[in-house]
């Protein structure tokens, strides 16, 4: 019985992953296909086509920019924001904290409509006007939150004793922070960075109403689909799906590889404890 | 507070102080109030504005009245405004996604959890995190190619007898939901899972033990365990669905009407801002009440979903 259920579960596992994948590899393989209309079936034989077309495709390289450019404002923004407030929210109990939590956990579930609208209304009252920057500002009061999140939870593992000795021995304040505390944080932050690049990257709704003019990726690619479309959205994807995927597997790699070497040193330790006895 | 003094010194919490009051004031709060108090403010040209027009009223919000149209449920039929129509069924629909998804993510969540051998959870988790990483646009663009009515899932449908016409399945609201389900299943597998992992197996084993049928371990050992996971699950599936906006434009058709889209076509397309302003503040109410529900019904606080 038993191990009759444990089949069905793997079952339920592999027909999971080709339901969360196949849609993929259809998207990827209407790359290649010599339609006009991107679609995998009826197929009309193999071709290139799509990619150079995306190669002379201006509009879709301003787009591309425009996406890193904001992107990586996000990043720089949000990730001292989200660990400043991290700080903050640590060193501080009762009341304020959890009204103070509230506020900063409380922008991920706002509809991304209403931090777009919210957001350009505000500046326009200050005649600040719409494009870009309002879009990086935007994203930043949600993905700040994320931030937060991350630099809050590696926080919980930091032993505050060290700041303590580093300052009886006569460390500057600065001299904690950025010797002490950052060193110890750096996972948080990096990983934080790279939540934030990609949030980012993915944002359609805080964009769409924030943008002014300017195009950013999804935008370009959602106009595009609504207006007559080609494969060349199609070969985008795939490219974006393949640099998305070497990323992933170089990063588990590397995991996986400390790991070893992690498991190796404490061998190593345990060997030479076992001599000196 | 103090001890940020003394470790830090004033410079240095000066500088987290005045961060974080940059974005909870300046980013958060003060917007939020402006898209509040613009949306009972009367859309006006440059010129009236400050005049003896302007005044505070609730003008906008009744702009969402008007249109009546048939409706009819459980066999009853009467007369209701479009734009309201619209956004009960947003409402409605995004209940149902979060339902779907919840079925779906459970028995995966639980052998992830309790079934599959620790070695192989990397790996897995490294599939299941491809699609995440893959924009939301492109996911729901993946679907609009699959379900096309000359396209692959007809096509296989056909070839292996199951169906004998096309379906036209881009049409009415379900293409939207098989969009919005594949879209946000795994914000629902991750909370479950998180909460079901924490889960001592021994309990599990006990019940079986002492006789409990399969399906009486997990109704009252798994799932009151993993009610923490539930309730964020439910909240970030619901409010990500309610405020989808790319995959009703992408998936839907003229009869799948999303509130988000109503937004977007007040301001965009009218460019009424004072009227998007009242419609998005009545989203931002409608998914704030679905939380405060959630947050009751399976007992947990603020900081047991943001994880």
């Amino acid at each position: 019985m038993k191990k009759n259920s444990n089949f069905l579960f793997h079952l339920y596992m592999a027909l999971f992953l080709a339901y969360l994948l196949i849609p993929l590899f259809v998207m990827g393989g209407a790359a290649f296909n010599a339609s006009k209309l991107p679609t995998i079936y009826p197929w009309k034989g193999w071709t290139d086509q799509w990619f150079i077309e995306l190669w002379n495709d201006n509009r879709i390289w301003g787009a591309f920019r425009n996406t890193l450019l904001v992107a990586i404002a996000v990043a720089a923004i949000s990730v001292p924001v989200g660990t400043a407030a991290a700080i903050l929210i640590n060193s501080i109990s009762g009341r304020i904290r959890s009204v103070l939590y509230g506020m900063m956990v409380a922008p991920i579930l706002i509809p991304g409509v209403v931090i777009g609208i919210s957001t350009l209304l505000f500046w326009n009252n200050l005649s600040v006007g719409s494009g870009l920057h309002l879009s990086v500002l935007g994203q930043v009061s949600y993905i700040a939150s994320f931030v937060m999140l991350l630099v809050l939870a590696r926080l919980q593992s930091f032993d505050p004793s060290l700041e303590e000795a580093a300052l009886d021995l006569g460390a500057t304040h600065g001299q904690v922070m950025r010797r002490i505390l950052l060193p110890h944080l750096y996972p948080a932050l990096g990983a934080g960075a790279a939540i934030s690049f990609f949030q980012s990257i993915e944002n359609f709704n805080v964009t769409l109403f924030t943008r002014g003019g300017a195009d950013t990726l999804t935008v370009y690619v959602f106009s595009k689909v609504r207006s007559g479309i080609t494969p060349t959205i199609n070969a985008l994807a795939l490219l974006l799906i393949l640099f998305t995927l070497g990323a992933a597997v170089w990063y588990e790699v590397s995991r996986r590889r400390k790991e070893s070497i992690l498991l190796a040193h404490e061998a190593e330790g345990l060997r030479a404890a076992e001599i000196g006895h | 507070m103090q001890d940020l003094l003394r470790r830090y010194g004033t410079n240095l919490t000066y500088m987290c102080i005045a961060l974080t009051f940059f974005w909870l004031v300046i980013l958060v709060l003060l917007p939020n109030f402006t898209m509040l108090e613009s949306s009972f403010r009367p859309y006006l040209a440059k010129v009236d504005e400050g005049g003896p027009l302007d005044f505070y009223s609730l003008g906008n919000y009744g702009k969402i009245l008007g249109n009546n149209v048939d409706t009819s449920l459980f066999g009853m039929s009467f007369q209701l405004p479009v734009r309201v129509k619209v956004f009960l069924l947003t409402i409605f629909y995004s209940a149902v996604v979060t339902v779907i998804t919840f079925v779906l993510a459970y028995p995966l969540a639980y052998y992830l959890a309790k079934i599959a051998s620790p070695k192989s959870l990397p790996t897995l988790f490294l599939l299941l995190f491809v699609p995440l990483w893959v924009s939301e646009i492109l996911r729901s663009f993946a679907w609009w190619i699959i379900l096309a009515f000359k396209g692959p899932l007809n096509a296989l449908l056909m070839s292996l007898g199951i169906i004998d016409n096309e379906i036209r399945w881009i049409a009415g609201f379900s293409p939207v939901i098989i969009g919005l389900v594949y879209t946000y299943v795994l914000f629902m597998v991750f909370p479950l899972y998180n909460a079901m992992q924490s889960l001592d197996s021994n309990q599990i084993e006990a019940a079986e033990d002492l006789g409990s049928p399969w399906w009486r371990t997990h109704w009252r050992v798994i799932l009151p365990h993993a009610k923490p996971g539930i309730a964020s699950g439910a909240v970030m599936v619901f409010m990500l669905s309610a405020g989808s906006l790319l995959v009703p434009s992408l998936l839907g058709s003229t009869t799948s009407g999303w509130f988000t889209q109503t937004i977007q076509e007040i301001m965009l397309g009218s460019q009424d801002w004072n009227a998007g302003a009242a419609f998005a503040f009545m989203l931002l109410l409608a998914c704030t009440l679905f939380v405060s529900v959630m947050m009751r019904v399976f007992g947990v606080k603020l900081s047991d979903i943001a994880k």
